[in-house]
């Protein structure tokens, strides 16, 4: 297979993240603290305006997905009495950890001064962390995210996630780091947060001219990868999403689109909504398989697990920690069906999609329980038709090139009958 | 009443998948509401004072054929949704004006969304319960939302509870919770008296009556045990561990038993004694309960474990209470609660030397062989080498 072809924006990114393992595999000589947390949730604000360094599990897992180191972890973890039902990117983790910890860059990680559970959308998060616990003998702290059951923060939920975060997080980061809560820190934090979110959101919402300059999904995964992660709040952070924005608009001044791995994607056929994430063992094939077709994803849910900026939340520096509780909140995996079907069938008609995808992960039940009603129910609202498909997040035994590919296939003939249904 | 005649109603409960006996519970008492829940704790006690009958919603086991649930649900997802909808979707639970879906896991979670699209006349209300390790604001908020969920209950029925009226529901709960304690207790000392396939349909049955039916027929059957003694067999004695969600089928129950298994404990219909201790009947009764949620020392897979070494040291402690020889893990397929904390579990009993093995069920698990052979396997086993 060629060399991948990749945008500046890509490079940048690559260079952020190695400096960032990097100084993880120096923190045990610098002493810099380690936080360990999750994705949806995550306060990654809080957490540096302590001087400490964020590791995400769920990035490392996906990283040793697409980098085909994960199929060994996971049968590492299997061996060691992990069932083959629960989820992969828990057992890829602990098989990396079992097998000496090296990170997806191939750098030593650093045990954690701290696990934050930030138990947010996503069940599995509080046994991943007390299995980890076991393995690090090192302080948890929960931070726990009601679920929005009825469609809404409820003002008592928002006032819980407070009480947590002054009585419990904070005090727990006090104690890890040594160093005492510095609020003025935060919001300086803060406001570079909301400045890159900016950018984000001009850069996701620019899949609404013809053609698109972004992929809504295969690509936006790279572009949410630092403000998901360890970059909010930071000045990298900010200078990286400025350069992405700038690199979109020069692109869509040009009237072109998206650089895939294997050239860019300007004849656009189909337009795409895309629902769950992706698989990351065979990353690369699957984004192929779309572009080959001409089809560009245009939005994604999976690209809000970490924050639903393009509906109007920044982080608030006026408002330091309820503003981290109203992120927290809304993300994505912590909406209840409801609302994930009206996200969907908003994006259907906003960005003037043709159809809409579910990629449905073995491992991964807070999306996949109920995207088949999910499937239903857009159809019904939008008047168009999803396709389905199966697939993991990164046990490579779980993806059928071919079962998908002829799905796919399929699908697009279908719309192809539906358009000359109505020119006819 | 004869031990026979409350298995045979018990049973007979457990069997009707048409909910005769609630549908017949709401003609005789008109003005009033039946409301479901899903396992595991829900605070059943806010129904019952609101002037709902509460039915525990645990699937159809393996007496339904799933004809419209798979639909709904691709096949690595477990099996107890996909029955639920099928009862729902056949049109068995449209008496229900309530259901109540408990944090237990995402699937659960996932389908309250579910059922607020496909019912959306049916009240429905997802139970995020407090999993901070400070008492004062799990406490606080629970509190908090045992409130939302009374107001709202009572506005469904019409019928919204006074204090008195809860704190006379706290403490027929708390009979509740005090005869299972006492048959679980009974079936610890005496297995052989209180076999576990009558104790389970006598448990599932009280998922489906008013308390005060189930503390009558439970007594009944109490009293027909003291009055009945039987032999004791020289079974090995074991907890099953995990199956406190999907249940499983009453076959397998029967193949363990039958296999010379004496099960002195298990997680069966767990949220009918989530609560280990009474409910404070004095002050404020929601107060009380939240506090009784927080203050409580049930252990499970649906809540954190506070305890870095709770996890490791919680087998040990069942086996040693229990007087068990040994462990069965039996959790549903696909259950991430229980799948994913056995390997804590499994490693903190072998540590302790306790002997284990484990199998996955599924509700509607057809086959019992299998099973049969593994559990007679293992109580050999343990009456061979287990005093070695």
């Amino acid at each position: 297979m060629a060399e991948a072809m990749k945008d500046r924006s890509m490079l940048l990114q690559k260079e952020m993240i190695a400096e960032h393992f990097a100084r993880l595999e120096r923190a045990p000589e610098t002493r810099e603290p380690v936080v360990y947390t999750f994705v949806p949730g995550n306060l990654t604000e809080l957490i540096r305006s302590f001087g400490a360094l964020p590791v995400l599990p769920e990035i490392n897992a996906l990283q040793s997905g697409m980098r085909k180191q994960s199929g060994d972890f996971i049968a590492e973890a299997e061996r060691a009495g992990h069932s083959e039902d629960v989820c992969t990117y828990v057992k890829c983790d602990i098989g990396m950890m079992r097998s000496g910890n090296i990170g997806p860059t191939g750098t030593k990680l650093p045990k954690p001064d701290l696990l934050l559970l930030s138990y947010t959308g996503c069940y599995t998060f509080m046994k991943w962390f007390e299995l980890l616990r076991e393995e690090y003998e090192c302080p948890t702290v929960m931070f726990h995210v009601p679920y929005q059951g009825d469609g809404r923060l409820e003002p008592e939920h928002r006032a819980y996630m407070l009480r947590q975060l002054r009585e419990q997080v904070i005090p727990a980061l006090e104690r890890a780091t040594g160093r005492a809560y510095d609020e003025e820190q935060l919001r300086a934090r803060l406001v570079l947060s909301a400045q890159a979110e900016d950018d984000l959101v001009a850069v996701l919402q620019s899949a609404k001219r013809r053609p698109s300059p972004i992929d809504g999904y295969f690509g936006t995964v790279y572009y949410v990868g630092p403000v998901f992660s360890a970059f909010r709040g930071t000045e990298e952070g900010v200078a990286y999403y400025r350069a992405l924005r700038e690199e979109i608009e020069e692109r869509a001044a040009a009237g072109l689109g998206p650089l895939t791995p294997d050239g860019p994607l300007n004849d656009q056929k189909y337009r795409l909504v895309v629902e769950g994430p992706p698989n990351w063992t065979h990353f690369r094939d699957f984004w192929k398989m779309f572009a080959d077709e001409k089809a560009v994803v245009v939005a994604s849910t999976y690209t809000k697990v970490g924050g639903t900026y393009d509906f109007g939340f920044r982080h608030d520096p006026a408002d330091p920690l309820g503003t981290l509780a109203d992120y927290a909140s809304g993300c994505y995996t912590n909406l209840n069906l409801p609302s994930r079907v009206e996200m969907l069938a908003h994006y259907i008609r906003e960005y003037e999609a043709d159809g809409f995808l579910i990629n449905s992960v073995k491992s991964c039940n807070s999306f996949s329980a109920g995207q088949l009603m999910i499937l239903r129910e857009v159809e019904k609202r939008t008047g168009i038709p999803g396709a389905f498909i199966e697939s993991d997040l990164v046990d490579p035994r779980y993806f059928s090139a071919a079962n998908i590919k002829n799905r796919l296939e399929s699908y697009f003939q279908m719309i192809d009958a539906r358009r000359l249904g109505k020119t006819a | 009443m004869a031990r026979a005649d409350v298995v045979d109603w018990a049973r007979d409960l457990y069997e009707d998948l048409d909910f005769t006996s609630a549908r017949r519970w709401l003609s005789e008492h008109p003005g009033l509401r039946a409301g479901g829940y899903l396992p595991v704790y829900v605070p059943r006690e806010l129904l019952h004072a609101s002037g709902f009958l509460p039915v525990g919603i645990h699937g159809g086991g393996d007496r339904i054929e799933i004809i419209r649930g798979d639909a709904f649900y691709q096949s690595y997802i477990c099996h107890l949704p996909r029955s639920v909808i099928e009862l729902a979707q056949s049109g068995r639970l449209d008496f229900l004006s309530a259901v109540l879906f408990p944090s237990t896991c995402d699937v659960i979670r996932n389908l309250s969304g579910m059922w607020k699209l496909l019912y959306p006349d049916t009240y429905v209300r997802y139970l995020d319960v407090p999993q901070v390790s400070d008492p004062r604001s799990a406490a606080d908020f629970w509190e908090a939302e045992l409130r939302h969920l009374l107001r709202e209950l009572g506005e469904v029925s019409g019928r919204p509870a006074t204090d008195d009226v809860l704190r006379e529901t706290l403490g027929l709960y708390n009979e509740t919770r005090a005869m299972v304690r006492t048959l679980y207790d009974v079936r610890r000392e005496r297995p052989w008296d209180v076999p576990t396939e009558e104790l389970y349909v006598l448990l599932r049955a009280g998922e489906l009556v008013p308390p005060e039916e189930f503390l009558v027929r439970a007594r009944a059957y109490l009293a027909a045990v003291e009055a009945e003694p039987r032999r004791p067999r020289d079974n090995s004695r074991v907890v099953i561990v995990g199956a406190f969600c999907e249940q499983p089928p009453l076959g397998l129950i029967k193949s363990i038993e039958r296999a010379g298994c004496y099960i002195v404990d298990d997680d069966f219909v767990l949220g009918n004694r989530f609560l280990t201790r009474d409910v404070p009947l004095d002050g404020d009764p929601v107060r009380a309960l939240a506090g009784a949620f927080v203050r409580n020392d049930l252990r499970t897979s649906v809540l954190f474990e506070p305890d870095a070494l709770g996890k490791r040291r919680l087998m040990k402690e069942r086996v040693a209470a229990a007087t068990a020889d040994g462990i069965i893990f039996a959790a549903p397929s696909f259950c991430d609660p229980a799948l994913l904390d056995q390997p804590m579990l499994r490693g903190g009993a072998e540590q302790a030397g306790i002997p284990c093995i484990a199998f996955k069920y599924a509700e509607n698990s057809g086959q019992f062989q299998q099973f049969r052979e593994q559990a007679g396997t293992f109580a050999d086993s343990i009456k061979l080498w287990g005093a070695a």
